[in-house]
């Protein structure tokens, strides 16, 4: 809800509040539909209409690189944007909104398998056409969704656990190498193997399975952490993980038969936007699932009070084992998607920048929270291509906003908050979702 | 035979004896108190009880089992529940949420359940929320079934630690200090509380106290404690005449 404009200061409430009052009338289903819109508008006169206001291409990112690159552009690059996202969204959320209710009201009624697919099904097409502009959009936008599945798997730990762990990369590592070594083993010659074992034509049909197995391996390294976490915590716990972290990146760095710190190129591309798109919708369903019963529930009764968990007949060592390897299992899955994506990988690059990085989106968006996440991970993997412009000050400009988040949102932007799906996608009430 | 029985029990915290040689009988539907001044072992002989400490000595057995050594969530989901003294809810729940996690040991529908949200799951936790509700109704604190505990009052926490350590479905109840801290308002209603859950549940219980006039209204038998040792037990009208008890309260002076 407060994402939209979460750091203008006191003074622009008014503003805040007539746009939520904007779209406090509009269901989920139709700033779906103006987005769709948008996007379909961006395909067929896109590039007419930037060329017609002096642009020379499609802006890429919502205008933020043109503005931040040729400041004399900006008044096109604001005209683009208002025209291809911002119309359609008014239009949408303004005229239609009994339509939209409607259809919403429909939905919401129909069996679930069949509303889930068509938001399911809308959202993927709205991101493929957005990704359809340009390798650049496709890219980022990938790179984005890996994000959601890294800081969600995180934010079980460290939000819904309240341990600290910094060894997320290291569970990184584990499943973008083992899945990578069965990928190339299955369908590249001369890599591990002089020749490889299957025609490339089945490799998106092995392609998951070699992502689970790197999963499952990087649970198997989790039981180094959890295992401890049965007697020691916090801080002790925090450095452990991180041991664990250099314990694995040394470790690859010193296997030759995988590369040593060269690391490991040319994986098969399997990985298409739809592929990372279904495992991060999975993601996000299975770990909304999770921590709504009460089993997972069970993770904030060890992390507020262990021994008055236990006295309530909580399995406490289960539930640790448990969150520390299903953790780590999304965090290989987002490993391995995020070797088949870039189809390179090499140990230095799940070292101490991607905990850190990972770490700033799970406690902008949110501790204890699917939603602030989501939000985390989606607003500074975007804010991050955005700032590329400014180079090194971008490294100066996103810890700021770190900062400044933590004085007025100490537990980051959307935290305890239960993403509740049914709630979100419900007629009339809905609050403006971020893509 | 006794639904708990306690025999020779002793622990030490390093070289420090702080339980020596406590025995305890409590048979099914018994109300029994202990109390004693501060830093008497009274609360670490719950913990030893619960299995939150191992005892360096003797033998605990529930409703003929032997509990010694068992983690302490088996203990509990065999039938022994507790509150604590210092309040110990967790802090970012429902109250509801609260009651429905003391159901954990009846859940069935395990991992899958949980990851894929299957029927089964639902139905259980329909279930359980059913019976959460009755247990929050009992104790009249349903109308804050959605609030945060840290919203409610103290006596209304008191009241949220009962419901949860009742939604465990004990055998044996144990309580520690349940009016610490009230007022006589509270105290009065809190003590028809455990009137009551004595009668429905037909539960044991066995209480912690400081304040005499609790133990003495509520409890069949009362043992006193001073410095990990039981040195009187007894009805209450003897544990109240008795020198020893009176001289560990108030002094020797007070006795001669």
């Amino acid at each position: 809800m407060e994402v939209t404009n979460e750091n203008t200061p006191k003074e622009k409430k008014g503003l805040k509040q007539k746009i939520r009052a904007f779209f406090a009338q509009a269901p989920l289903i139709g700033l779906i539909i103006s987005a769709l819109i948008a996007v379909i508008l961006e395909q067929t006169v896109g590039d007419l209409l930037a060329n017609l206001i002096g642009l020379s291409k499609i802006p890429t990112l919502f205008g933020f690189l043109i503005i931040l690159k040729k400041p004399l552009l900006i008044p096109s690059a604001m005209l683009y944007v208002f025209i291809i996202y911002v119309l359609p969204l008014i239009i949408i959320g303004k005229f239609t909104t009994p339509l939209m209710n409607a259809i919403a009201a429909w939905l919401f009624k129909a069996h679930k398998l069949i509303s889930g697919v068509i938001y399911i099904g809308l959202l993927y097409l709205i991101l493929h056409l957005w990704a359809d502009i340009s390798q650049y959009r496709l890219l980022t936008l990938k790179l984005t969704l890996i994000a959601v599945i890294v800081t969600l798997s995180l934010n079980v730990i460290n939000g819904y656990m309240g341990e600290f762990s910094c060894s997320h990369p290291g569970f990184m590592a584990l499943g973008a190498y083992t899945s990578s070594v069965i990928t190339l083993m299955f369908f590249v010659d001369g890599k591990i193997i002089s020749e490889a074992l299957l025609p490339i034509s089945l490799a998106p049909f092995v392609f998951p399975f070699s992502l689970i197995i790197g999963g499952f391996s990087a649970s198997v390294g989790a039981l180094i952490i959890a295992i401890p976490s049965f007697r020691t915590r916090g801080d002790y716990l925090a450095i452990i993980s991180l041991a664990f972290l250099f314990i694995v990146k040394s470790a690859i760095e010193n296997l030759e038969f995988i590369g040593g710190p060269r690391g490991l190129s040319s994986q098969p591309d399997v990985a298409d936007l739809a592929t990372v798109f279904l495992w991060t919708v999975a993601c996000v369903w299975i770990i909304n699932n999770f921590v709504r019963s009460v089993m997972g529930k069970a993770l904030n009764a060890v992390r507020d009070d262990e021994l008055a968990a236990d006295a309530m007949t909580v399995n406490t060592r289960r539930t640790k084992l448990v969150a520390f390897m299903f953790s780590a299992f999304w965090a290989g899955i987002a490993g391995g998607l995020f070797a088949h994506v870039l189809r390179y990988i090499n140990p230095a690059t799940f070292g101490i920048q991607k905990l850190a990085e990972v770490l700033a989106m799970v406690y902008f968006g949110g501790l204890n929270s699917v939603y602030g996440s989501v939000v985390g991970a989606v607003s500074l993997s975007i804010l991050g291509e955005a700032l590329r412009p400014l180079e090194l000050f971008k490294w100066i400009v996103i810890p700021l906003m770190l900062i400044l988040i933590m004085i007025y949102r100490p537990t980051g932007l959307i935290a305890f908050k239960e993403f509740n799906v049914r709630e979100i996608i419900k007629p009339k009430l809905s609050p403006p979702k971020e893509v | 035979m006794p639904l708990l029985q306690v025999k020779n029990m002793t622990h030490y915290f390093g070289g420090l004896r702080a339980v020596s040689n406590f025995d305890l009988e409590i048979e099914a539907g018994q109300i029994r108190g202990l109390i004693g001044p501060n830093g008497a072992g009274k609360t670490t002989i719950f913990n030893l009880l619960t299995g939150i400490h191992k005892p360096t000595e003797g033998a605990i057995t529930l409703d003929g089992e032997n509990v010694v050594g068992l983690r302490p969530h088996l203990i509990a989901s065999r039938g022994l529940g507790r509150t604590f003294q210092n309040i110990c809810l967790w802090r970012h729940m429902t109250v509801l949420e609260h009651v429905k996690m003391a159901c954990y040991a009846k859940l069935t529908y395990g991992l899958t359940g949980a990851f894929f949200g299957t029927a089964k799951r639902h139905r259980e936790e329909a279930q359980i929320e059913t019976k959460a509700l009755g247990l929050l109704k009992m104790l009249g604190i349903e109308h804050f079934a959605g609030d945060n505990v840290l919203n409610l009052s103290y006596g209304a926490q008191r009241r949220v630690e009962m419901a949860r350590a009742l939604a465990t479905e004990p055998k044996v109840l144990l309580l520690d200090e349940p009016t610490a801290g009230m007022n006589p308002e509270e105290l009065s209603q809190m003590m028809a509380i455990i009137r009551q859950v004595h009668q429905e549940f037909g539960l044991a219980i066995f209480l912690i106290e400081h304040r005499l006039r609790v133990v003495m209204e509520l409890c069949e038998k009362i043992q006193t404690l001073v410095f990990g040792e039981v040195i009187s037990e007894g009805g209450p009208e003897e544990i109240q005449n008795d020198p020893k008890v009176i001289d560990a309260y108030l002094g020797k002076e007070a006795v001669e």
